[in-house]
């Protein structure tokens, strides 16, 4: 792989990449089973450049910053090369948000550029809110002939003008200490935490991953988690072109596609978030237990497998002794890499046990990708791994148990969150990274955590889901006033899992809790995507503490109905 | 012969059967305006293995973004009648 040492910026490491292997595969893009094209490092350079030049001719300058909104396809890594070739910023945002949060997070990045598939667009356009839009410049990908582009251009007329191909972009060097994105790890509603990320973040990010497992020319990574996800940046695009590997794009998330494309295209790495491990899990179970006999012998040898490799993986030898297992992920698979999210130490443990080491980490946007990683040395279900390479943690304030707030320093820790320096200040305290997790070093160096100081939860899916996220959809309810707080936050568990949110609930003198206002709850509470539903109410009947200016002192109310409310008996399910 | 294209209603009614039957739910608890999160007591992979289940009754090719932000079975009916 490249001396990522040797580099001051993701632009120029990239840019080496493109020339240092410009016959190995970089991406192969299929929609479903059906392969719809691969492209060599040498082909990526020629896609991408002609966009750059564009980028460059319309005025887009460096430290701009340039925002992304697409599914996973090789367009999204083309255009992000672009963005950084030309010296931007890149603001990768995910396609799951409503458009209302698009158009907030635009407004909040200041994008000047926007590329974003057609659907999206399609949606933007037509929301209420798009009048103040102001992003300058956007590139639409994949509209259809006659399509109200509502002003934009399409991406690939500026790929594939034939002007464009002869026109040098002007690389613009940035500086290790310059952002490279801003990456938004939630709150959309209420306060966008814009972390700012440095190439140097970045770069350290790459550097410390890739010591503990390093991608070779002609590995095959599979991307399904979202690439403007920290996970998905780094494992499915920056880590594999800066060592001459290969990324796999499905259009799709269909369980079956997957299946197959292990087989296709052979693959040795994915990263999954919880809820795609454990539905994997359950398919595999099911698989397994028919026919009786079958089921019987391949306990066995998956028993016999895991006592050979109680130590360390093998992976010659789980691929002989359950030779049919690994064959239906394709024969090369050699660990999934998971976080995001609690993990369950059981589903970590079914996949040793079949030869499947699943890396499981810890991690925040705030730190880049991961802080710390199991390594195998031995298999530790239990814990989070040990910190990176470059990565220092300590636990503030330990209790008898030695149980505290994780904090980290590290290079690989954001510059700020955007516009926001009494949060930053909050955040990032004389160099340590307050992480507002709780844990504890264990005594031989590995992580473990248990639950979470800060208010809020992180879904399966391993989405942040804040209060502030989600309030707005309560305003105007005919109660005294509301609060939304994560369950844990009011009554702490010494454990990760089964997180939900809940909203307290404040009823006017005299007033009762009618069928009908718990209908308008209910209601209300079904607008929301799935993820950010509330689990529960409660109903409490004191005056809300709130400061001088009026707004809730939530840590004391949270402390307030913990202290006078049992979880079991108050708590009303939604 | 000219087959005649089903209607809107026609499509939610088998979309509601087909759901049913999948998750093993009871026919007559579901409605047409109902989340079938909720209702079906699903996550979002699952509601994939439903798309697909719903590609292949139809004969259609649904995308997995005609997915996005859709919660009810009408919304989902309607995105499958404006493929077929």
């Amino acid at each position: 792989m490249l001396d990522l040492t040797q580099y001051s910026s993701l632009g120029a490491a990239l840019r080496d990449a493109l020339e240092y292997w410009p016959d190995q595969s970089c991406l192969i893009e299929a929609d479903r089973d059906r392969e719809t094209h691969r492209l060599t490092y040498a082909q990526f350079k020629q896609a991408a450049l002609p966009v750059a030049a564009t980028l460059q001719q319309l005025g887009f300058q460096e430290a701009d910053r340039a925002a992304i909104i697409m599914t996973n396809q090789s367009k999204w890594l083309i255009s992000a090369y672009a963005i950084f070739y030309c010296g931007g910023i890149l603001v990768p945002l995910d396609h799951k948000l409503i458009p209302r949060e698009h158009l907030q997070l635009l407004a909040h990045s200041k994008a000047r550029l926007l590329v974003i598939e057609y659907h999206l667009w399609r949606a933007i356009i037509a929301a209420s809110e798009f009048k103040e839009l102001k992003t300058e410049f956007v590139l639409v990908t994949e509209a259809p002939p006659n399509a109200n582009l509502a002003g934009a251009r399409r991406w690939e007329d500026v790929r594939d003008k034939p002007t464009q191909s002869l026109l040098n972009p002007r690389f613009v060097a940035r500086k290790r200490q310059d952002p490279a994105c801003i990456v938004y790890s939630s709150g959309t509603s209420g306060r966008p935490k814009g972390c700012v990320l440095t190439h140097e973040n970045y770069l350290e990010q790459c550097i410390a991953l890739t010591a503990l497992y390093p991608f070779s020319p002609g590995d095959r990574y599979l991307s399904i988690l979202p690439t403007n996800h920290a996970i998905d940046f780094m494992v499915g695009f920056i880590g594999p072109f800066v060592c001459g590997a290969c990324v796999v794009h499905l259009r799709t998330l269909r369980p079956e596609f997957i299946r197959d494309a292990f087989v296709r295209y052979k693959i040795n790495y994915m990263s999954v978030v919880p809820l795609v491990l454990k539905n994997l899990e359950k398919g595999l179970r099911a698989k397994f237990a028919e026919p009786p006999f079958r089921a019987a012998l391949l306990n066995r040898l998956i028993s016999l497998n895991r006592a050979l490799t109680r130590k360390r993986p093998n992976l010659k030898l789980s691929r002989t002794l359950l030779g049919q297992v690994h064959q239906g992920f394709g024969g090369d698979l050699r660990a999934f890499f998971v976080g995001g999210a609690f993990m369950e130490p059981a589903t970590l443990q079914f996949f040793y046990d079949l030869g499947i080491p699943v890396a499981n980490g810890y991690g925040l946007t705030e730190a880049g990708t991961a802080v710390t990683l199991n390594d195998f040395k031995p298999f530790r279900p239990d814990t989070v791994g040990k910190p990176l390479p470059g990565v220092e943690i300590r636990i503030v304030e330990p209790d008898r148990e030695g149980i505290g707030e994780v904090a980290v320093r590290s290079k690989t820790v954001m510059s700020k969150y955007l516009d926001d320096p009494e949060l930053t200040a909050e955040t990032i305290v004389d160099g340590w990274l307050m992480t507002g997790d709780l844990g504890r070093i264990d005594p031989s160096g590995h992580l473990q955590l248990f639950g979470r100081k800060k208010n809020m939860i992180v879904t399966e899916g391993g989405k942040n889901i804040y209060p502030e996220d989600i309030e707005n959809t309560f305003e105007g309810l005919p109660i005294k006033e509301f609060c939304i707080f994560a369950a844990d936050y009011i009554w702490p568990k010494r454990e990760l899992g089964d997180e939900l949110l809940l909203l307290a609930i404040h009823l006017e003198p005299g007033q009762e809790l009618t069928d009908d206002l718990r209908s308008e709850l209910a209601r209300r509470n079904r607008t929301l995507p799935d993820f950010k539903r509330i689990g529960g109410y409660l109903v409490w009947i004191q005056d809300f503490p709130r400061t001088a200016s009026l707004k809730i002192k939530r840590n004391l109310l949270a402390e307030q109905i913990g202290s006078q409310m049992e979880r079991a008996t108050s708590v009303v399910e939604l | 012969m000219k087959t005649d294209m089903p209607t809107l209603e026609h499509t939610l009614n088998e979309v509601l059967d087909l759901a049913a039957q999948h998750f093993k739910v009871p026919r007559a608890s579901l409605a047409a305006g109902d989340d079938f999160f909720q209702k079906l007591g699903i996550d979002s992979l699952q509601a994939l293995e439903l798309l697909t289940r719903l590609e292949n009754h139809f004969h259609v090719e649904l995308p997995d973004y005609e997915l996005q932000g859709v919660t009810d079975f009408r919304t989902l009916a309607d995105r499958i009648q404006a493929r077929l």
